[in-house]
């Protein structure tokens, strides 16, 4: 039931004293570490009543995190997981604000303006509804109506909630699958007994799925991570009765972990790329030792199925979009020679996206490799079985994620799923097709070490940029883009997808999505404008994001002239830019000087503002066809 | 375990959960002497200490607890089931 990925703190107790006397900015820091180690739900009540001792008053200057608002409509006691959640999303830098609405009062404090839901404006609803409140305690066949309709009327009182709360706060819906409160009549075949709860309540698990696929809500699936752990880690029945917990305190850390994954994947803030070490990670034994024959790999020996088994896992976590990049303490010849003529190997050098062998220190490999794949630092998941190496990268990248593998090989995909960090919450084709892109990010730029002139690469790259408005087709991905870029993104402003489609319908917006295709291939979606009319012939650039991969091409200047185009259809004479800093979005911050904005000003906080008049302004030179399409 | 290191341990938990490393407790005290022991923290006290000493209460024995005495013999009482 605990964090098992996570390494224990040695120090607890002696730490939480030096965070006490620690200055905000540091105590943030600090904090962040703490709930990176695998906190028991005592421990984590004091991380959390120390969070909010030090940081009631508001977020220290210099730390800038995502805040979350998240309203938790319940119908039973939740507050013994505020803790766990609050201490979740700090994990995930994220600053959780909760609130819970009073016992059985959800809908009318949805309802009432004047309610403190109301008042606290949540960005976020999570409806914790327990089984009970779906289907009753009535005696079994001395109702009038049907199992069938009994099931109906459940969902239809969920999707209400769900349609009410967006309607109020237009915000993100998050509905937890119930447990299973209700104990089984007949046994195995359960079902044949229609009017069984328990039988209805795994149905209604099941038809959620669908519902929130229709109507874009995500699920938090404690009732499978329940069933994963075993139900009596989660539900207590002794305090289910004394205290109406569904979830019992002891569960707290790990349901709140739950929860801030989910909430960073929504945010695009969850892990990217698995690194992977090799000797003892992929397969058993030493390959410069041992030699081909020698590793253990496959063979019908448990230990070398067991690394069989992990390949496999890992194969098909890239085949959903998770990038794959390799980082070992070995001669490269010697590392490729697995993967080049063990005949058990699963995965391809192909289907590794940066490959990192040499005898430098991991972190300063793992550096180059996300500047290689263009991605953060935080955006690594390091996979090594030696503590040695772990804790080397965990000292000089704590910023990087790094699990506590355990010792037996047939343990490690438990391990990463335990550990959730690639959790996603949409699958785009992008995603389908990602080491592809990667691969051919690579061919590319040997190519381009090939041409001594820039512009007869770009020439030689055949590049097509296919443009529109969002339409039903793209929204999903676009969302994507918007909740997850975080470099070349001038404003960071997240919507969702609700939100961008009322784009995508206002007469007084312009949407721009661009797909850039060369000789190589697709490259999908890459750049997103949304420009929103202010008064008479003003337009404000409200976003500009784009993908770093397609990075000095020549895409920002040809949707520059896009956007010019398409604000002049409507009327505009000026255009107005805005660059918010972030951490992370430092190479945009001449992105309007360099396409020839004049200054309007900055503020205190660092953030700039930029004019462009229109009508004169000439066309940009670059190698691309611009076509209108899909 | 004697009853006196059970009653640190258990003032240890408790200290934990109030979020009161200082907190002092007697065998005589009871949840209306100390400050925030209301009826949530109270769920927080009994998990704590189901966790601390490796043991689990019956919901009968947790109602008949009326002071941190009683808790001292109860958690006594059940590490001697343990044994």
């Amino acid at each position: 039931m605990n964090l098992t990925w996570l390494p224990k703190h040695s120090e607890f107790s002696k730490q939480m004293t030096v965070i006490k006397k620690a200055q905000p900015k540091e105590a943030w820091t600090l904090l962040t570490a703490m709930a990176q180690t695998n906190l028991n739900f005592l421990e984590t009540i004091q991380v959390d009543k120390l969070f909010k001792e030090k940081f009631a008053a508001g977020l220290p200057s210099g730390v800038s995190v995502p805040e979350v608002r998240l309203a938790l409509l319940s119908s039973s006691t939740v507050d013994q997981l505020l803790p766990g959640i609050r201490v979740g999303g700090l994990r995930r830098n994220l600053w959780i604000k909760t609130y819970v609405t009073d016992y059985g009062q959800s809908l009318q404090e949805i309802m009432d303006p004047t309610s403190h839901l109301q008042a606290f404006k949540p960005t976020v609803v999570l409806v914790a509804f327990d089984a009970l409140s779906f289907f009753g305690t009535q005696p079994l066949g001395r109702t009038v109506e049907t199992a069938s309709a009994k099931l109906e009327r459940a969902l239809d009182q969920i999707q209400t909630l769900w349609r009410l709360s967006r309607e109020k706060f237009c915000c993100r819906i998050i509905q937890q699958t119930p447990l299973p409160l209700y104990q089984p009549l007949m046994g195995h075949n359960e079902h044949r007994l229609p009017d069984s709860p328990s039988h209805l309540l795994r149905i209604f698990n099941e038809r959620l799925r669908s519902l929130a696929d229709e109507q874009k809500v995500d699920l938090l699936d404690i009732n499978n991570w329940a069933a994963r752990d075993g139900i009596k880690d989660w539900h207590d029945p002794v305090l289910w009765h004394k205290a109406k917990q569904e979830v019992s305190p002891v569960a707290g850390p790990m349901y709140g972990e739950l929860v801030g994954r989910l909430l960073a994947a929504q945010l695009g803030r969850s892990y990217k790329c698995l690194v992977l070490d090799l000797d003892h990670t992929l397969w058993g034994g030493v390959i410069g030792d041992d030699g081909l024959e020698g590793i253990k790999l496959g063979q019908g020996s448990g230990v070398g199925e067991s690394f069989v088994a992990f390949q496999r896992f890992v194969r098909d976590l890239a085949s959903r979009g998770v990038i794959l990049a390799v980082c070992s303490k070995n001669d490269e010849k010697t590392a490729l020679e697995p993967f080049e003529k063990h005949p058990e190997m699963v995965l391809k050098r192909s289907d590794i996206a940066a490959f990192s062998a040499n005898w430098n220190d991991k972190a300063s490999n793992l550096k180059q490799i996300a500047q290689q794949l263009n991605i953060g630092l935080d955006s690594l998941v390091f996979v090594d079985d030696n503590p040695y190496e772990r804790n080397q990268v965990r000292g000089e990248l704590p910023m990087v994620a790094v699990p506590e593998l355990p010792e037996d090989p047939a343990l490690y995909p438990d391990c990463l799923v335990s550990a959730g960090y690639f959790e996603a919450v949409a699958l785009t084709t992008e995603d389908l097709i990602r080491v592809e892109q990667y691969q051919k990010n690579v061919e590319r730029e040997k190519i381009q070490a090939s041409f001594t002139d820039l512009s007869e690469y770009l020439k030689s790259l055949e590049m097509e940029m296919i443009w529109g408005p969002f339409d039903s087709l793209s929204l999903p991905r676009v969302t994507q883009l918007i909740n997850k870029t975080n470099q070349f993104n001038l404003t960071t402003r997240r919507y969702s997808e609700d939100e961008t489609r009322r784009f995508s319908e206002d007469p007084k917006a312009v949407t721009l999505r661009c797909r850039l295709i060369d000789r190589f291939g697709d490259n999908g979606i890459i750049g997103i404008i949304i420009a929103l009319e202010q008064k008479e012939g003003d337009w404000l650039v409200d976003t500009w994001l784009m993908s770093c991969r397609v990075l000095g091409r020549g895409v920002e200047q040809a949707m520059m002239d896009l956007l010019v185009q398409e604000t002049e259809n409507k009327g505009a004479q000026k255009l107005i830019g805005q660059y918010f800093p972030t951490a992370k979005n430092n190479m945009v911050k001449d992105h309007y000087p360099d396409l020839g904005f004049e200054p309007l000003g900055t503020d205190e906080k660092g953030n700039s503002r930029w004019s462009l008049t229109l009508g004169t302004k000439k066309k940009f030179d670059y190698f691309m066809k611009l076509q209108k399409g899909n | 375990m004697t009853p006196s290191e059970i009653l640190k341990r258990l003032t240890k938990v408790i200290g934990q959960v109030l979020g009161n490393e200082d907190v002092k407790l007697t065998l005589k005290s009871t949840a209306e002497d100390v400050e925030g022991w209301d009826s949530f923290n109270h769920i927080n006290i009994i998990v704590g200490a189901e966790m601390e000493f490796g043991v689990k209460f019956n919901a009968s024995e947790l109602e008949e607890l009326k002071n941190v005495g009683d808790f001292v013999a109860l958690i006594e009482k059940r590490l001697a089931k343990k044994n």
